[in-house]
């Protein structure tokens, strides 16, 4: 591993001493952080997949059902009909926080009136009725669907991030540390033998002069 | 925050979120779809796309996925599924654990009922 460019210095070593223990210190925490967002993540996942099938099947039941109803209507009755609808889905769009993720949340609002249709019923065969009352039911998975999907993507993206932080700290940033600081002590050590001998080497040519 | 929701897909399906209070926008070529994509992801909160367009304009859709709006979610259209959603979801699952916890287990016993 390669070693990092300082001057063999005491001044140096404590530096590079306190960059190490912070530095193992933040792998134990991240390495802690990584594993417990995958577990959350492959929890989220397994729900994701679940409700996956179940939204596809409902909306492929809705779309085909909807189909149906077009087929028995023109084009220009089908779009004045649902030109203008009656209710309004919104959703509040707040964020919250899954393992200092930020994840959406949303809950949906609806202000729907039981059975109201947003067309007059002489206009439209029954067949669109069903559907648009399909849509209302599938309406609150979607939106469970999109939130839990997106907090698996975004959870995903930061899981492979964090891993990777946690591999560039044990394989790269602590062994680079650790061979730099054993590079200094031995240096001093080197230095501290070789002033030694001159001390002896002085000692022994006074004591001879004398 | 209150959001709003859109779906944009091939034909007139799609007219049936209307109904459910969802703006929806038809498009006749996935082309099309990529400039509405980006026009709506300012405007509006959740957008889901039929996967038959969300296929082809799938490198538009990745830019999106780090951010927590827009959410942008595939849905299959009237013929059914083509797998874009599941194929999704196993990709983050790839990335986040290196290994399919969910799909390899079913296609393990897929093979054994063949």
């Amino acid at each position: 591993m390669a070693r990092i460019n300082v001057n063999p210095t005491r001044m140096e070593l404590k530096k590079l001493k306190a960059r190490l223990k912070t530095a193992v210190r933040g792998h134990k925490l991240l390495k802690d952080k990584t594993d417990e967002m995958v577990r959350r993540f492959s929890a989220i996942i397994r729900e994701n997949k679940k409700l996956r099938d179940e939204v596809e099947k409902d909306v492929v039941g809705v779309l085909s059902q909807f189909s149906v109803a077009r087929s028995l209507m023109s084009l220009s009755d089908v779009e004045l009909a649902f030109a203008m609808p009656s209710v309004s889905a919104e959703v509040e769009c707040d964020t919250s926080n899954l393992m200092s993720v930020a994840v959406p949340k949303l809950t949906l609002s609806e202000n729907r009136s039981e059975g109201a249709l947003p067309y007059s019923y002489i206009d439209v065969t029954s067949e669109a009725d069903y559907s648009v009352e399909l849509v209302g039911k599938v309406l609150f998975k979607l939106v469970k669907l999109a939130e839990i999907e997106k907090s698996a993507q975004m959870l995903a993206d930061e899981i492979e991030k964090g891993k990777r932080r946690v591999n560039a700290l044990e394989y790269v940033m602590i062994p680079s540390l650790e061979e730099t600081i054993k590079y200094i002590t031995m240096k001093l050590e080197e230095n501290e033998r070789g002033s030694r001998t001159r001390l002896m080497k002085v000692k022994s040519m006074i004591a001879e002069r004398s | 925050m209150l959001g709003k929701m859109a779906i944009i897909g091939d034909g007139d399906s799609v007219l049936a979120f209307k109904a459910g209070g969802i703006d929806a926008f038809s498009v006749s070529h996935p082309e099309f779809a990529r400039d509405l994509l980006k026009k709506l992801s300012k405007e509006y909160q959740i957008i889901f796309i039929t996967d038959t367009i969300a296929v082809e304009i799938d490198d538009l859709i990745k830019k999106y996925l780090t951010m927590p709006y827009p959410i942008i979610i595939s849905v299959p259209s009237k013929e059914g599924s083509n797998g874009y959603g599941i194929e999704s979801l196993k990709k983050s699952m790839e990335k986040a654990l290196g290994v399919d916890i969910l799909f390899g287990g079913d296609e393990d016993r897929n093979q054994e009922n063949n």
